[in-house]
């Protein structure tokens, strides 16, 4: 079982790295589904015995994270007509380097932590270091208010990936409750994602600047 | 009766989805507001009427934040009756569906003991909270809350980051990972010292995102400034009380693990500077709503900075939450009255408010100094506590720099706000067809009242809420 999951995290760790450095915006939103539909997958293999309770949130996940939220998404991309992040503060090759580097420090570092003796093994920890901060990389650096939203949702898998760790921590209707909260805040950006497109003729948040100091 | 408090804002908003009266949809607001603040009467003030069970249940800080939150809506729901009366003809149906679900959320974040619960419900709160800042549906209101959404999914996702870890903590102390506050509490002493720390850490800044904490604030001038004035009294009084609310819980259980010493300097620091950068950008401050937001920076930064004073700052740091909020109402609202008759935030155009809108204006003055921690006023008692047990916890630096920070931050605020009430109305300030009506004055008086009564005397089961509080906060179970 554990060389699965190890097997998927891998792949979880390079669509990180492909999604910062592609600037084809609907490239993005596929692979970020993609990963949510494989961490949707895991919690099915970490536990031994399958309750009705984990597998309900599994498919609750899968169906949100792989299907819904990229439905809305590319929806809501179709209704904008842009294809491409432009000009981000950090380029897509410095970007996806220091996504890498960043996955390197993760694996280095997750063996310093103080882990609990089940966790040292599996790559859970670093990949959910290393996830969160692509997440934080996409989120920061790019320009277009919907490439942002990936980022969030980068960093939200990231935290999901933690969240492995805790079998049983967390009830099934936080764990619902929490899926919700994304599919509304995922239809809410949709809307103003819509509003910043008719304003402002453009999806470039760089826009947005007149509140200031 | 527990049930009904949780449940009925949520049917609440469903009738409110589904009346088709825009004119009299509104009313709908205050209707719950009276529900809800019986209800709250009922369950704070009689222990036989609520249930408890692991993961809901009514603690004295919970209650805390219940009563006030219950009292800021009630009041203001009239508020804003009357605020929409003045807009007939823009929809208000997702306001008014969105206004009452977040007064759901709030309920159900000082009932939560289960902090993944908390975690939800504090998130609900942002998504309720985004279509009340664009209401006015501008291109500004449309940054505001890009800004508002943004910073704060990421600021709620650190959050659930620490909470994770704080289970995490108690899982590498080989017990059963749990986020029952109660089990957390229990077992604090065997939790894992670095992922407990890690935890606060995430958690302080996570929630101190939502409480509008320098530097995690910036979202804060941009969302008051350009929401309704009565959107900022919930925002600056509930929504930031809730999550205060939140850090407390952390707070409790790193004291729990007697980990004091850890937290009280990064507590300060935070205090200070959220103090220093509200005085900072208070100073000159041209738009007088922005100043108000800033002010709310300023005393959340005061929150914290008593929490990181500990115990014997504890029960003005809980007054405190109760002074803030009442009187943030009474700025935000009369601010809102000053704005819709000159139809500007600027001190360029707005001026000489008291001649234009004699009461408004007053309210406004009174509630500057209210605010600033002049007696006789509620946030003087609070703020001199506060101060009080800085000094004799012989935090004399730290006590110091308060101190100055509220001189400078009295002389700044001061100088704007003279600016709007005094002199006289420019020849070029537009006047709008609003006039001073019962609905929009009422309000921020009766919360001048209270802020008044607050200064004067404590009421004895204010007193006892506040005590039990206390004594719930520090005990080490």
């Amino acid at each position: 079982m554990h060389s699965l999951l190890n097997a998927l995290l891998v792949v979880v760790l390079a669509l990180n790295l492909f999604a910062l450095g592609t600037s084809r915006i609907i490239t993005v939103i596929k692979v970020v589904s993609l990963q949510g539909l494989l961490l949707g997958v895991m919690p099915l293999l970490i536990e031994e015995h399958l309750a009705l309770a984990a597998v309900s949130a599994s498919a609750a996940a899968i169906l949100l994270k792989g299907l819904v939220i990229p439905t809305m998404l590319l929806r809501a991309m179709r209704d904008v007509q842009i294809k491409r992040e432009m000009e981000p503060l950090i380029g897509f090759l410095p970007s996806m380097l220091l996504g890498a580097l960043a996955t390197g420090f993760a694996l280095l570092f997750a063996t310093a932590l103080p882990l609990a003796s089940e966790h040292t093994t599996p790559l859970l920890v670093p990949a959910a270091l290393a996830t969160i901060f692509a997440g934080f990389i996409l989120l920061t650096t790019r320009a277009k208010a919907i490439t942002q939203i990936m980022g969030y949702l980068v960093l939200e898998n990231g935290i999901y990936i933690f969240g492995m760790l805790l079998v049983g921590a967390m009830p099934l209707v936080v764990e619902l409750g929490a899926l919700l909260d994304l599919f509304v805040a995922i239809f809410v950006i949709c809307i103003m994602v819509n509003h910043i497109n008719q304003t402002f003729s453009s999806l470039d948040t760089r826009r947005l600047a007149a509140l200031k100091e | 009766m527990t049930l009904i408090l949780l449940v009925f804002p949520f049917i609440m908003a469903l009738a409110a989805l589904l009346i088709s009266s825009n004119r009299w949809r509104p009313w709908i607001i205050p209707v719950a507001g009276i529900i809800h603040f019986a209800l709250t009467l009922a369950s704070v003030f009689s222990a036989g009427n609520r249930i408890s069970s692991d993961w809901i249940g009514l603690d004295p800080a919970g209650q805390l934040v219940l009563l006030l939150i219950s009292i800021i809506y009630l009041i203001t729901s009239f508020y804003l009756a009357g605020y929409l009366r003045y807009h007939p003809q823009r929809q208000n149906r997702i306001f008014v569906t969105c206004l009452l679900c977040l007064l759901g959320t709030m309920t159900m974040i000082t009932w939560s003991k289960h902090l993944g619960i908390m975690w939800v419900a504090i998130e609900t709160t942002a998504l309720c909270t985004a279509p009340l800042i664009y209401f006015n549906k501008t291109p500004r209101s449309i940054e505001a809350t890009w800004k508002y959404l943004l910073i704060g999914f990421v600021g709620i996702a650190l959050a659930l980051l620490g909470t994770l870890f704080l289970a995490y903590a108690s899982l590498h102390a080989g017990l059963q990972p749990t986020l029952v506050l109660k089990e957390l509490l229990h077992s604090a002493p065997q939790l894992s010292k670095p992922w407990l720390h890690a935890a606060f850490v995430l958690m302080l800044i996570g929630y101190g995102t939502k409480m509008g904490l320098a530097p995690m604030h910036t979202w804060k001038p941009d969302a008051y400034g350009e929401a309704p004035g009565a959107v900022g009294t919930i925002l600056a009084g509930c929504v930031t009380s809730c999550a205060f609310l939140c850090i407390l819980r952390i707070y409790q259980v790193c004291t729990a693990a007697g980990d004091t010493a850890f937290m009280s300097p990064m507590l300060l620091f935070m205090g200070l500077l959220s103090m220093v950068v509200a005085a900072i950008f208070m100073v000159g401050q041209q738009d007088y709503k922005r100043m108000l937001a800033y002010s709310s920076v300023e005393h959340m930064g005061i929150l914290i900075l008593g929490l990181g004073l500990g115990a014997p700052a504890l029960f003005g740091t809980l007054l405190h939450l109760f002074t803030n909020g009442l009187t943030k109402g009474i700025l935000f609202m009369s601010a809102g009255n000053i704005h819709r008759s000159f139809g500007s935030t600027s001190t360029d155009v707005v001026r000489g408010a008291l001649r234009r809108l004699p009461v408004s204006a007053a309210l406004f003055l009174t509630g500057f100094l209210a605010i600033t921690g002049s007696p006789p006023f509620g946030p003087f008692i609070s703020e001199f506590s506060i101060l009080n047990a800085g000094f004799a916890s012989g935090h004399f630096a730290v006590s110091g720099l308060f101190l100055a920070f509220l001189l400078i931050i009295f002389i700044g605020m001061g100088s704007t706000v003279l600016l709007v009430v005094q002199g006289s109305v420019p020849e070029s300030a537009p006047r709008t067809a609003y006039r001073e009506g019962f609905l929009t004055l009422v309000p921020p008086v009766l919360l001048l009242g209270l802020v008044l009564a607050l200064g004067l005397h404590i009421p004895a089961p204010l007193n006892n809420l506040l005590h039990n509080a206390v004594d719930f906060l520090e005990t080490q179970p």
